[in-house]
């Protein structure tokens, strides 16, 4: 049994195709969705998606900074914030997004926010880890 | 030939400018090409995301958001798509007649406008007009984030929880081909709800955390999405315009420099004529 998944983001389409179970970074904590799952609406934390897709093959990774999840018996959309690819994401933008996020965080005298510095502290950092999965199943 | 002097000064002048005309068609036509691309490519997630809004409608919520229900009119809220740049054509007025013609008619009714801008165009004619302008937004140049978007988008939709404004329309011009675009007003909020009636069993999603987080964050984005998707496509038009516009003004420089090459030639024939009789009279007198 299989599922339609969607993943598009405001400036692309992402990936379109089946599933036997798909995996989603849900706000109130991880979600495994298998198909014919009850309809659900939630927000996405920033983190990865993984895809098994359908008859099969290699698990598939995409890095979300966020958005909405909603899953229907036999459809799941993701709408994503800025979903690009895994492979795609700049490691060193990253380290240096990090890098900035922590200064900001250190300097509280600027009148940068806090809470939007922290945000943008733990996108880095789930970038980060995407990125680091990504390499170990490709060596492996 | 004093005359075939300026005329020849006032055809180079025109080439130069026919130079340029032609120059701006071409930079115009290829970024046409990627603002359809860009159009086309932010699609897919307006469809979803409409799906989705549709789903919703289709069940029993809760919850009903505000964004979902009717209320009474007292000042309506309008969000405007131009260019950054002129050279286009009639493009920003005839967005701007649509959208004023759509003021008058709120505020012969007594009701009062405040508009939000995007793109420089639209900001320096509505500042002239004296009206309420809340936001504003330009030089988002020619591959806009939804990001710089987010900000302009908030204000308008603070207004509309806040109840300072009861209705929310968009304005932005419509890619229908290249040669025509279409100025539409669109209304955003309160989002028209699909018809209840043919539901087949009770439904409702389950939400986490809860159904008015989710669904704040689902209509925020959904009207992010269609502003976005609204100055993609205002985009792809503003180049196509502009490609037509400055096509015909490279083909009226070539008319125009075509007609001097003729009075030129006929000055400079005139001119040696004279010359020719002068001498053959000269020479007749010796």
């Amino acid at each position: 049994m299989t599922v339609h998944v969607d993943i598009v983001s405001a400036e692309e389409s992402i990936f379109s195709g089946s599933a036997e179970m798909v995996f989603a970074p849900g706000e109130m904590g991880e979600l495994g969705i298998a198909p014919r799952h009850t309809p659900l609406l939630t927000r996405l934390r920033a983190g990865e998606v993984r895809i098994q897709p359908a008859g099969g093959g290699e698990e598939q990774f995409y890095y979300v900074s966020g958005g909405m999840l909603e899953i229907q018996p036999h459809v799941i959309t993701v709408l994503a914030d800025t979903a690009l690819r895994a492979k795609d994401i700049d490691e060193a933008a990253a380290l240096q997004a990090k890098e900035k996020a922590e200064k900001a965080l250190q300097d509280q005298e600027s009148d940068i926010d806090y809470a939007e510095a922290q945000a943008e502290l733990a996108r880095a950092v789930a970038q980060l880890q995407t990125l680091e999965r990504l390499r170990k199943t490709r060596s492996s | 030939m004093a005359g075939a002097k300026e005329i020849r000064t006032k055809i180079k002048s025109i080439q130069n400018t026919q130079k340029i005309t032609k120059a701006m068609e071409m930079v115009a036509a290829s970024k046409m090409r990627k603002a359809q691309d860009r159009m086309r490519a932010s699609r897919p997630y307006s469809e979803k995301i409409h799906n989705v809004i549709g789903h919703l409608a289709q069940s029993h919520p809760e919850y009903h958001h505000p964004y979902m229900q009717d209320r009474e009119v007292k000042r309506v809220g309008f969000i405007l798509i131009s260019s950054d740049r002129g050279l286009c054509g009639g493009l920003n007025v005839n967005m701007f007649r649509a959208a004023i013609n759509s003021m008058k008619k709120w505020s012969d009714k007594g009701v009062d406008v405040d508009v939000c801008t995007i793109g420089q165009k639209a900001s320096v004619f509505f500042k002239r007009l004296k009206v309420n302008m809340v936001a504003q937004a330009s030089h988002l140049g020619d591959n806009p984030a939804i990001t710089d978007l987010i900000g302009t988008v908030k204000v308008m939709l603070d207004a509309f929880d806040e109840g300072k404004i009861d209705r929310l329309f968009i304005v932005h011009n419509e890619f229908v081909n290249t040669m025509t675009q279409k100025a539409d007003v669109i209304q955003l909020l309160p989002l028209e709800s699909a018809n209840d009636d043919e539901l087949k069993h009770h439904w409702d999603y389950i939400y986490e955390p809860d159904a008015k987080e989710v669904l704040d964050a689902l209509m925020m984005r959904y009207v992010e999405s269609l502003v976005y998707q609204g100055v993609v496509e205002n985009i792809a038009c503003e180049m196509a315009a502009r490609m037509i516009a400055m096509k015909s003004a490279s083909d009226n420089a070539g008319t125009l420099i075509d007609e001097l090459q003729l009075v030129y030639n006929k000055a400079r024939q005139a001119a040696i004529t004279q010359e020719i009789s002068e001498i053959v009279s000269g020479a007749a007198a010796v």
